[in-house]
């Protein structure tokens, strides 16, 4: 066919660039749906709690993905630096993502209990007070927030539809899950551990009494990377070699 | 001629551009009253806000100028609004840019602990939706609606439906750009608008593709010319990026956040294959565009090569699509994709130097243009750039030296130079010549004016991209290196101190750069408002003149 052709009909113009700009991202993206090699077999694996999915929304509403990578590639310098290579296992909950493309400041992926609640605390509300030579904003707010979770069932609902396996009891506890991760002297810590295997219920904002922004984004920072079972996972296992 | 005989003779898309408005603003009043999400309810404000002043000003402009409109056989007064609209958001998006390169420079002063919205995480998304959907999208808009009528002698098809595109676009970018300061995002990167925003973008951009494609199918000119194919490949492509990367989950219709439909890998590959082809379709294929039209009619002189453009054409973008990949080297994404994505990466090279070559070539003959044009001049080096930030992506693809430059400063500079050097310089080469074309003067206020503006933002890029490459090795090399006894040299914190220095000039740079566009504003304002002689040559004849290609 000349070329004539196309460029007297704007018809088969458009049908030609649509053909032509769908297969490449046909080809690359459709198989990772279906390729069950795509994603790993891991032990320890779970959704978040809703005190985490709080945090994880404070995290992405704030950007901190524009800095922060969460995800640590298979380099020896990187492994040495920030621990084993991120599985793709390990954000499989993740709706969206949070990978980044930039390290302005130092990868997350595996920050869950490298400092203790109270270096948090300091870090957000002022992070020159602790590193004296960080170019990090402050958020000194969060702490002084209270935590909007009137929505927290509708949230873990919207997730469990995109593919998130929260059942109807998740659905049913998540206000009172919510207030017992973040509420250690409440009774229920055994319920919400068994519904969400390690996680850690305390008072992580240094103020017992309230539920704030602070408590959600520290309860997920000090668990991200702390799920998968190092000890039983094996890369070499023909399942998990990608 | 009347405004009413004018409605006579386009009734349906008043009617269409109409009943859409009317539903947007009755959507924005339910939202306003029933939901109980305080931010969104600030959006819905902004939203009606925006809807009503648009709507006043259009029905406005339809009673007042009705005869004017009638005097040109195209429409002008959508690509001047369109002209201004790029201006003012080039501005105010370089400028965010330039706060936020200071927050890095200097962080005590030009951070403010009980003023959240200022943190570098909201005003980051702000500066590149600003530059590169504000600004960038305004000039494809307008410079679309400008040559699509002129090749194909045609006026603008959809009569009240292309102001929707321009009003309707400019809406988003509101929406989109308080939504960041708010703290409302997807936070997936260029793509951070919600759910509604995301909504509203699709209906503008069907109907930017109905005016676009409407107009071709009216043109008396038997072929369509090779700018064409750019801009519809731009917006069809951007279209099923938008539709496919954006598929969320709302926490219900009455609230501002959503969740992504897709997880971790898959919606990372979803995302680049967005991202990276924002840079292929958007800032590539579209702008490409501006090159085929005003590159030859500024030079007056033909294209290089008809030939050199069809391949040029199908080749790039076929294998733009498959390069999404390149910014997920040695991540958790499947072996298999990241050496499709590196592979494709590097073919890509020859596409873009095909048409660097055939954009640069068409001054065969001419070359002396560059002495005396500045204008010229800066649509030249934006080719030149174009091929070197095309060159240094892939190299940056192959995965040894993406181990060393990804998550660096390297990656931000090299967009920089794509975007300050090839976007930012095509399109304001566009924009010079489109303000005396469409106000009717003989001539810019000043040519010296140009050439300040070309001398000072052509350092500013040099001293941004220079500085960021060192910053970006020194950083990778930081990362990666051991002492003798077998640790790592360096602690994070050091590479960040280091980069100090670096995050000096480049706000330096990119303060020049803004100081260029300011002189451009200047110079354009004094060509339209000043005493620049207009043409005086009957109106119609000299766009029948322009029309030929």
């Amino acid at each position: 066919m000349k070329h004539e052709r196309i460029e007297r009909n704007s018809i088969i113009l458009l049908i030609g660039i649509l053909i032509v700009v769908a297969i490449g991202g046909a080809v690359e993206i459709a198989p990772l749906f279906w390729v069950k090699s795509t994603v790993e077999q891991v032990a320890g694996m779970r959704p978040y709690t809703p005190l985490e999915l709080k945090g994880r929304d404070i995290y992405i509403r704030e950007g901190c993905y524009v800095c922060h990578s969460q995800m640590i590639r298979s380099l020896r310098d990187e492994v040495e630096r920030y621990g084993h290579y991120s599985l793709a296992a390990e954000s499989m909950f993740d709706h969206p993502f949070q990978w980044g493309s930039e390290r302005t400041g130092p990868d997350l992926a595996r920050v869950g209990g490298k400092y203790s609640d109270e270096w948090q605390r300091a870090h957000l509300a002022d992070p020159r007070a602790v590193v004296p030579e960080s170019i990090m904003p402050p958020y000194r707010f969060l702490e002084n927030t209270a935590l909007d979770y009137r929505d927290i069932a509708e949230e873990l609902q919207a997730n469990h539809t995109v593919g998130v396996p929260y059942d109807a009891a998740d659905i049913a506890n998540a206000k009172r899950d919510l207030e017992t991760q973040a509420n250690p002297e409440h009774e229920a810590v055994e319920a919400l551990q068994k519904r969400y295997p390690k996680a850690q219920a305390r008072d992580f904002d240094g103020h017992p009494k309230d539920i704030t922004e602070a408590d959600a984004l520290i309860a997920y920072l000090q668990m991200l990377g702390t799920l998968v079972d190092f000890k039983t996972y094996q890369a070499d296992a023909p399942e998990n070699r990608r | 001629m009347t405004a009413i005989a004018v409605r006579k003779s386009h009734p349906v898309d008043f009617i269409i551009v109409s009943a859409i408005w009317g539903l947007a603003l009755v959507a924005s009043i339910i939202e306003i009253v029933r939901s109980p999400d305080p931010l969104m309810v600030i959006q819905a404000w902004t939203f009606a806000a925006c809807i009503v002043s648009a709507g006043t000003w259009y029905f406005s402009y339809y009673a007042r100028g009705a005869s004017a409109l009638q005097q040109s056989p195209y429409e002008n007064d959508i690509v001047k609004a369109g002209v201004v609209a790029s201006m003012f958001w080039g501005i105010a998006g370089m400028l965010v840019g330039l706060i936020i390169a200071l927050q890095l420079a200097f962080p005590n002063l030009f951070y403010f602990p009980g003023l959240p919205f200022t943190n570098f995480g909201r005003l980051r998304p702000l500066h590149t939706s600003a530059v590169i959907f504000a600004f960038g999208g305004n000039v494809l808009i307008a410079t679309s609606f400008y040559v699509v009528q002129r090749t194909c002698r045609a006026r603008l098809f959809g009569g009240a439906l292309s102001w929707l595109v321009f009003w309707g676009y400019n809406t988003f970018i509101v929406l989109a750009g308080t939504g960041y300061l708010l703290g409302v995002t997807q936070g997936r990167e260029y793509a951070e608008p919600e759910w509604y925003a995301d909504i509203w973008l699709t209906i503008v951009w069907v109907s930017y593709l109905i005016v676009f494609l409407g107009t071709v199918w009216k043109r008396k000119e038997p072929h369509i010319y090779v700018a064409n194919w750019f801009y519809l490949a731009f917006i069809t492509t951007v279209a099923m990026l938008h539709l496919v990367n954006n598929l969320t989950m709302p926490v219900s219709l009455l609230q501002t956040k959503s969740y992504s439909a897709f997880s971790g890998v898959q919606d990372a590959l979803t995302q680049w294959w967005y991202g990276h082809n924002a840079v292929g379709f958007f800032l590539s294929a579209g702008f490409l565009a501006l090159m085929y039209y005003f590159i030859p009619k500024r030079v007056n002189r033909p294209i290089y090569s008809y030939r050199l453009s069809i391949v040029h054409f199908w080749t790039l973008i076929f294998i733009y699509i498959w390069a999404g990949p390149h910014h997920l080297l040695y991540t958790a994404l499947p072996d298999w994709a990241q050496t499709l994505g590196m592979t494709f990466s590097i073919l890509l090279w020859m596409p873009s130097w095909g048409g660097m070559i055939n954009g640069l070539m068409t001054l065969s003959g001419a070359w002396d243009k560059l002495r005396t044009d500045p204008v010229l001049r800066m649509l030249v080096v934006s080719v030149a750039f174009y091929g070197m930030a095309t060159f240094e992506g892939p190299v940056m693809s192959i995965k040894t030296v993406n181990a060393l430059s990804h998550y660096t400063n390297w990656t931000i500079g090299h967009v920089h130079s794509g975007a300050l050097g090839w976007v930012g310089y095509v399109s304001f080469g566009a924009l010079y010549c489109l303000v005396p074309w469409l106000w009717k003067k003989e001539r810019l206020y000043s040519n010296a004016l140009v050439e300040w503006h070309f001398w000072i933002s052509t350092l500013g890029i040099v001293l941004y991209i220079t500085s960021l490459w060192v910053a970006g090795i020194m950083q990778g090399l930081m990362w990666r290196a051991y002492n003798d006894y077998g640790f790592l040299e360096y602690s994070f914190v050091e590479s960040v101190q280091a980069m100090h220095p670096y995050y000096i000039i480049r706000a330096i740079g990119g303060a020049m750069y803004l100081g260029g566009a300011l002189i451009m504003s200047y110079n354009l304002w004094r060509t339209v408002y000043g005493d620049v002689p207009s043409v005086t040559e009957a109106p119609a004849a000299a766009l029948a003149v322009e029309g030929a290609r």
